[in-house]
This record gives C-alpha cells, structure tokens and sequence, in this order.
C-alpha cells in the first residue's frame, strides 16, 4: 500500500486538475447559456433551451465517448484529457445553467420592476440590482453541481486519463487487492468532497444577508 | 475523416432497442430498491437506537461522497475478494440502487421531519402504536410530500444506469459498444445511443408527471 500510495496522490491532483478546467469551462458556459435562455430574441432563447435539454437528457458518459470516440469521424482529435475536461465542462454548464436562471428568477420582480421606473436600463438593472442579490442564492445550488462534477469526473477514466478511478483500476490488475485499492480511492474522493463542501459553506456564510 | 451516414445504424436496431429495454428494466428495479431502501435508511437514521443509525449513516456518507462508478468496482470486483461472489446485473441493480436510496433517505427523512407532529399526536391518541404511526401516518404523507424530488432522482437514476456498462451488463451502452466493434462507427452509434436516452427520459418525465397529478388529486 505505500508503495502505491504516491501514485495515488499524483493520480487525485489529476482528478482536482480536470475539476478545476471543467468548472471553469462549465461555469463560462452555464452564463451564456441561462444568459441566452433569459433573453429577448427568440432564435438565443432555442439554443440555450435546446443546450441545457439536450445535456442534461442524455447520459454524461455518452456525451463523453460522441466527443473521444466520435469526434475523429467529424475531424475533432482530442487527447483524453481535452475530451474529457470539455464534456464533463459542457455536462455539468447545462445543470450550472439552470441554477443560475433558478437564482436569477428567484429575485422578486418589484426590484426589476423599481430599478427599471428610477431609470436603470435592463443591463443596469441586471448588473447592478439583481445579480448581487442572485448571487447569494446561486452559492449552494451550483456548489451541489461542483459535487456532482468532483464525483462525475470518475467518468473520464473510460477515455483513458489516468485520473484517481483509472489509477486505481491500474493497481488492482497488479495487486489483486480491490477492497483496499478501491478503499483508498474512495477515501481521497470523500476528502476532496469534504473541502469543496466546506469551501461552499464558509463562501454562504461570507455572503450570507444576517 | 469519413462521411456520417447513418444508415450503418438500421441493421443493429433490433440491438439497440434490446439494450433500451433492458435500461428502462435497470432503471426501474434499481428505482425500486432506492425507494424502498430510501425509506428504509430514513427511518433508521430518525428512530433507529445509535448504535444501529452510526454506522448507517457513515455508510450513507461513504456513498455521498464517493463517485457512483468507483461504488460499482467495489461492489463487482471488491466483494469476489471477501468470498462473496454476485452476477453483474445484480451488481448493477444493487450498486445504482443503494447509490441513490441514500440521495432519496436523504430528501424522505426531510420530509419525515417535515410532517405536522399534531399528526403523529393525532394518531398516538387514538391508539395507535408508535410502529403504526409511523406506517400509516406519518410515512404516507412525507413520501406524498416529496414525491418531486424522488422523481428527479428516478431521472438521474436513468442517465447514470449508462454507467454499469463498464462492469458488462448489456444495456443500451454496452449494445452501442458492441454494433461500433463490427463497424467502426461511435459517432453514429452513440449519437443514436443518446436519442434514445433523451426519448425514455422524455416518457419517464411524462410518467412522473401523470403521478404527481395523480398524488397531487387524491389529497
């Protein structure tokens, strides 16, 4: 076991590093995609209607092996990596997107409607009166969602990158010794669980309003 | 780069829809197990001595917090090394199963909490015991309460059923793996695969919709 353990190691900080990548490709896409489905043409409103649908009603794995598996056929050639940082970002944006017009809807209307009648144009409004208020009630809702990813992110290890799941895979074919191996893994997904719900609480106490 | 075309897909339809049926047949008999153990896990965690609510509750957190995929190898590939030797479907059913009875334990001991407690005085004063209170009265009313959420796990429950495709149960993933092995095709096939996913999505939402209005009616 310990002379497995520094992989393992190696193999979580891969785990943390698509994490990272895909929440920020995800988040950038929940924005344009609540953003698109909030707004007045109706040509943006399909797409973003037809992006969060689509994503979030088909498997994340399968959109993970059309991206690997299917992009060369359409003259996309993604190392594993890439491939899997981009689904499991463009997976999880589509979630991300419906917390975020969740929390934006969630803002009592009188406040649109009051910024609107003192002469805040509809960016003003949006920008100055309604995203600080929605943000607060985003902070949980899109921190189940970047659980949700930490977890999804196994997934990547059926694309081949080498992540914490596909690590401990590897070990178990020369070890013989699942329980443990696994044991191990599942111990270092609930410490990096653990911290990214931690991080969410202490950032909703930070912007909580008492 | 080759063309798309996706008339490859017309000779293994029969196959695909065999791996759709036997997805919706995961899908339900594992929903089944997450909703009664859901139930299960709630009243052990509210009423269940300590010694016994501990342990399941540290069993809940190790399945929160740990993705569903690793859960799966330990259960297949884990428990053979402890002697205890189970057939993949039933690995599948038992690993989704748990999986998300601890997600529904979760919103059911909520709704278990959530329940007028005049209710439970109500029935405790007309005799009933404390066991029947909780059957008859109290249980009934917290499952028709969060039905909506339970239903959105039933959902998620569909899409990550595509998962036990690694341990080889012959679902709809594991169809599309096997047409893409004789003709080279993922995009096609896996495009194809997730229209189907999108469609038993589709009616399962339907189906959950009609039993709300159903719960919602027989108030």
């Amino acid at each position: 076991m310990q002379r497995v353990f520094p992989f393992f190691v190696e193999a979580a900080s891969v785990t943390i590093e698509i994490t990272v990548l895909a929440l920020i490709l995800g988040l950038a896409a929940a924005s344009l995609a609540a953003a698109a489905k909030m707004s007045r043409s109706a040509i943006l409103r399909t797409i973003g209607t037809l992006y969060v649908s689509l994503f979030r009603g088909t498997p994340c794995l399968i959109q993970l092996f059309v991206l690997y598996f299917g992009g060369p056929q359409i003259g996309i050639n993604l190392e594993p990596f890439t491939a899997g940082v981009i689904g499991l970002g463009l997976n999880i944006g589509a979630y991300m997107a419906e917390s975020i017009r969740g929390a934006l809807v969630a803002v009592d209307r009188g406040q649109t409607e009051a910024a609107r009648t003192i002469g805040f144009s509809r960016f003003q409004t949006l920008r100055k009166v309604v995203l600080p208020q929605a943000a607060r009630l985003m902070i949980r809702p899109l921190g189940v969602n970047t659980v949700a990813l930490l977890k999804g992110s196994a997934l990547v290890s059926t694309i081949s990158v080498v992540e914490l799941t596909y690590t401990a895979q590897r070990f178990i074919g020369s070890t013989y010794k699942p329980f443990e191996i696994f044991g191990v893994a599942a111990l270092l997904y609930m410490i990096m669980v653990y911290a990214v719900a931690r991080v969410v609480d202490l950032l909703d106490k930070r912007f909580a309003i008492i | 780069m080759q063309g798309l075309a996706f008339t490859v897909v017309a000779p293994y339809w029969d196959l695909l829809l065999i791996g759709a049926w036997w997805t919706a047949v995961l899908t339900v008999s594992a929903g089944a197990l997450s909703f009664v153990g859901g139930i299960l896990f709630a009243v052990i965690v509210l009423y269940a001595p300590n010694i016994v609510a501990y342990p399941v509750r540290a069993c809940m957190w190790v399945f929160m917090g740990t993705p569903l995929l690793l859960q799966l190898f330990l259960i297949y590939f884990g428990l053979v090394q402890i002697g205890i030797d189970i057939p993949a479907l039933a690995a599948g059913i038992v690993g989704l199963g748990l999986h998300f009875a601890v997600y529904n334990a979760d919103i059911i001991r909520a709704g278990i909490v959530a329940v007028d407690v005049g209710q439970t005085e109500g029935a405790r004063s007309i005799g009933f015991g404390k066991w029947q209170t909780l059957r008859h009265v109290v249980i009934p009313q917290a499952i028709r309460n969060t039905a909506p959420p339970i239903g959105g796990n039933l959902i998620a429950l569909l899409k990550e059923s595509s998962i036990v495709s690694v341990i080889g149960i012959a679902e709809l993933v594991h169809s599309a793996q096997l047409a893409i092995s004789e003709t080279f095709r993922p995009f096609e096939f896996y495009i194809t695969a997730a229209a189907l996913y999108y469609i038993l999505n589709l009616v399962l939402e339907a189906a959950l919709r009609l039993f709300e209005r159903h719960v919602e009616a027989s108030r």
